[in-house]
């Protein structure tokens, strides 16, 4: 029995509503659109999110289990770099495991799914995490960039614990160029919306559907929810009608609360479909892109056993207002900043350094003194401890999966930030350890000595010198 | 127990350039200006200098690596030359070299000099990178000094019960009393009396740090001629003899272990104490005349006076509303102004402070003049509160 044993995902914290979006760029190609979409902040990209999303995951599972991870984006800033393994150092994976990069269609996110049910399925893999995570850039006034959200998933497939077998599968294949971007592109390229809505979606949904009944003898009824991706409000009804299914089976497409997320988007939706579904429960998932993949899940009676997840639901409750539509540019960076001479000095990276100090840059890895048993970071080859001074007598200890509380903090109207003022301080680890570390996702008001933190992987610096986007951990409030 | 520095080294000569946005002066020009007024005042030539210790913080950003750019610039005749770097105590720490070097008995006059072109970075502030390491620049926060600070003053707020107004008030006097007296101080960058309204209204740099809060940003270079005490005398009647020279230095405790808080700086309390041991000074809140703190920022010498065990823990408050600071008190601090209205050119710093202890304990300064100074004491804080480099020097005018 192969199937899903575990799920996360993540919504950024900051939400636009389209009104805004509309009303400061708006014009007869780029039309009115209900409700908001999920903005990742300054700090945040497809890489950063999808760890969010499997760190939420992998809540309460060993990392030591996992053989394991695929990443699915279209996304992605590294044309040469694997994403999935950035992603995996950063959760501090064992070496010894399978990476791969799903990439260059919408539909990829579903695939990794799917592949990963397959490899477990075959034997070679014990437990991979499928995640999806999207971050799209969108030209200012684009359809695109009022229905692009930013968001991830992750699902953790296994055969041991599982809370939704994979009982089938159906997919196809076109080269369908609604959407298309080639490597000199910044932005990509459409064809018109209502000709994507009509030949696209409108057709390759119902089609992967009726395939996936007819192979598996299956009627539309049979189904507790069908999820399928589809961003415009009004053909996703369309298409929910014309299956045949009634407005109780069809899984909201999240359109007003977080937007289409690409490869994530259907995997956000199996999460939410998760976090309600009762054993038994049938669930179908259809992805969009070059044609689609359609999944068929079982739920199992393990689904009562899930443990506290913050998944779509409790995301999507927590969030802030992002009032201003320049502020939105500037996170995504499409209108050049200003950020001073200051601003502008920021570090190169010597890679061979960056390598050596990889589990402590990216992993947030330091280390716990086998005599005194004092946490430190980072890797400290003579204890600090004054009272021991122990020298090399360390083992590795992982701080990002520690709560910490704020011992104190400033707001920094000298040091650049594209959300002035930069805000930091001295974090003091639950058991021991701690370091200074960027706070964000927050304001300076809402910030109190003493108050809980949790870490999360963002974007430091971008080094333009050797094209490098460099990662680490900031303190986050604890989102509910 | 070592015998310590007390008592057998004197400074004989001192020079300082006036601080300030010198855009018309180079790094060279500065350390001219400061050499030629510290050798005409030693009444030495430029032959007699036998050593000489060179602090320059920022090297990448002017005067370049080595101690050759000073030897070349000062023309000095193939003497040892030594280019000395320690954040914001590289001043002392040059002036440490020297006097080390003459109590030695390896030479009989040494040469200090520190200087730093702040003003050529392009921006307010200090300069970007922090020297923290390669990655250590991925690992940091995006950290400026008034910050770094900042973080000091939430957390001394809170820890001690005052609202923000309160503690924001508390260190609007440390600012004005330095302005007060840094308005009488020619060589001084900022000028001007500053009241407490003014300061409690301006603008925030990093919460709870308004701009007077924090000091300036200059150019400038100063310069200490030393010798043997017992020769000291042989070049002018009114030496200045050194008493002690500590330098503390963060093992990381603070950083990584303790529960270190932000309330204080452990380095000053070690270094202090060191001082006052090598010095022979039991209570120093009875026995300074004066002193020159590291006033970076107003909270950085509001923690000084505690961690010096000049006022008790959490009751600096007291003292500084008491005027005990000021400079009709008891302990008057900043006479030329400080970090505050001279600016903060790393490498200069340290040997700027000696410049006006030892003018005050010559009797040299004018209306800003202390009554009869016998001790002085200079302190440097070089890094942040969690992870700091501090040095203590205490000069007085009469040996033993």
């Amino acid at each position: 029995m192969v199937g899903i044993t575990s799920y996360g995902a993540y919504i950024p914290w900051y939400r636009i509503k389209r009104e805004v979006i509309h009303s400061a760029m708006g014009w007869a190609g780029a039309g009115r659109m209900p409700g908001e979409k999920a903005v990742a902040n300054y700090d945040e990209d497809n890489i950063t999110m999808a760890v969010a999303a499997a760190i939420d995951c992998l809540n309460g599972i060993e990392r030591e289990e996992i053989d394991g991870l695929y990443f699915a984006t279209i996304s992605s800033l590294y044309a040469l770099r694997q994403n999935a393994g950035i992603i995996a150092a950063a959760l501090d994976l064992h070496p010894d495991i399978r990476t791969a990069d799903f990439t260059n269609s919408a539909k990829s996110g579903a695939g990794a799914l799917l592949s990963a049910c397959d490899a477990v399925k075959a034997g070679s893999l014990k437990n991979v995490v499928a995640c999806a995570s999207e971050h799209r850039l969108t030209k200012a006034a684009s359809d695109q960039e009022q229905v692009y959200g930013d968001g991830a998933a992750a699902l953790m497939v296994g055969s041991n614990g599982v809370i939704a077998t994979l009982e089938g599968s159906y997919s196809t294949s076109y080269d369908f160029m609604d959407r298309w971007r080639v490597t000199e592109d910044r932005f990509e390229h459409s064809w018109e919306t209502r000709w994507i809505r009509e030949e696209g979606y409108a057709k390759f949904i119902p089609e992967v559907i009726y395939g996936l009944l007819k192979k598996y003898s299956l009627d539309i009824k049979d189904f507790a929810k069908v999820i399928y991706s589809c961003p415009y409000v009004r053909d996703h009804a369309a298409i929910g009608k014309r299956i045949g299914a009634d407005p109780g089976q069809i899984q909201d497409n999240m359109f007003t609360t977080v937007g289409d997320t690409g490869t994530a988007y259907p995997l956000m939706m199996l999460v939410a479909a998760l976090e309600e579904a009762k054993p038994g429960d049938k669930i179908l998932v259809a992805s969009y892109g070059s044609g689609s993949d359609a999944l068929f899940f079982k739920v199992t009676e393990k689904i009562a056993q899930m443990g506290e997840r913050r998944g779509v639901k409790k995301h999507l409750a927590s969030k802030m207002d992002l009032p201003s539509y320049e502020k939105y540019l500037a996170f995504s960076n499409v209108i050049p900043l200003e950020r001073g001479v200051r601003g502008e000095e920021t570090p190169t990276s010597q890679i061979s350094d960056l390598w050596r100090k990889r589990r402590a840059l990216l992993g947030l890895v330091g280390c716990k003194c086998k005599r005194c048993g004092t946490p430190q970071y980072p890797y400290q080859g003579v204890c600090v401890n004054p009272n021991c001074g122990a020298i090399n007598e360390m083992e590795d200890y992982r701080f990002s999966d520690k709560k910490g509380r704020v011992v104190t903090y400033t707001g920094d109207n000298l040091a650049y930030s594209p959300v002035p003022p930069t805000i930091y301080g001295m974090i003091d680890f639950e058991g021991g350890g701690r370091f200074a570390f960027d706070i964000t996702d927050t304001d300076l008001d809402s910030l109190k000595i003493d108050m809980p933190i949790e870490m999360s992987f963002r974007r430091k610096l971008f080094d333009e010198v050797h094209g490098v986007y460099n990662y680490f951990w900031k303190g986050t409030p604890i989102r509910g | 127990m070592a015998e310590g520095i007390k008592d057998k080294v004197a400074i004989i000569g001192m020079g300082c350039t006036r601080f300030g946005e010198r855009w018309d002066k180079s790094w060279e020009d500065l350390a001219i200006e400061a050499f030629t007024e510290a050798v005409a005042d030693a009444g030495i030539g430029k032959k007699d200098v036998e050593a000489a210790w060179f602090g320059s913080c920022f090297d990448e950003r002017y005067a370049g690596k080595t101690a050759m750019p000073l030897s070349e610039t000062l023309k000095l005749p193939f003497i040892p030359v030594t280019r000395v770097e320690n954040y914001c105590a590289t001043g002392s720490e040059a002036l440490r070299g020297a006097c080390y070097a003459v109590a030695s008995g390896a030479c009989d006059i040494a040469l200090a000099l520190g200087t730093e072109k702040l003003k050529d970075v392009g921006y307010g502030g200090l300069p970007q990178v922090m020297g923290v390491g390669k990655a250590g620049e991925f690992m940091y926060p995006n950290l400026s000094a008034p910050g770094m600070f900042a973080l000091m003053a939430t957390k001394y707020f809170a820890r001690y019960g005052l609202s923000p107004e309160e503690g924001k008030r508390t260190l609007a006097h440390i600012s004005s009393k330095s302005h007060h007296n840094g308005a009488m101080c020619e060589k001084a960058h900022l000028r001007m009396e500053v009241n407490v309204e003014t300061i409690m209204k301006s603008p925030i740099i990093a919460w709870p740090l308004g701009l007077y809060d924090c000091c300036g940003v200059s150019d400038g270079a100063a310069a200490a001629i030393v010798t043997r005490a017992d020769m000291a005398k042989n070049f002018r009647l009114d030496p200045v003899y050194v008493k002690s020279l500590q330098i503390a230095v963060t093992p990381g405790e603070e950083m990584m272990y303790t529960d270190y808080d932000f309330t204080h700086v452990e380095p000053t309390y070690r270094a202090g104490v060191k001082a006052f041991e090598e010095a022979g000074i039991k209570n120093p809140r009875e026995e300074l005349s004066m002193m020159e703190p590291h006033d970076c920022f107003s909270i950085t010498e509001l923690v000084i006076y505690e961690d010096l065990q000049i006022s008790p823990r959490g009751k600096a408050k007291e003292d500084i509303e008491a005027g005990f600071f000021d400079l009709d008190g008891k302990i008057p601090c900043q006479t030329d102004g400080g970090l505050k209205c001279f600016g903060h050119p790393l490498a200069a710093s340290g040997l700027r402070m000696m410049y006006e202890e030892y003018k005050q304990l010559q009797g040299k300064c004018g209306p800003r003049q202390v009554k009869n100074p016998k001790l002085g004491l200079t302190h440097n804080l070089g890094g942040w509160p969690p992870r700091a480099v501090v040095s203590v020097i205490i000069v007085g005018r009469e040996p033993g």
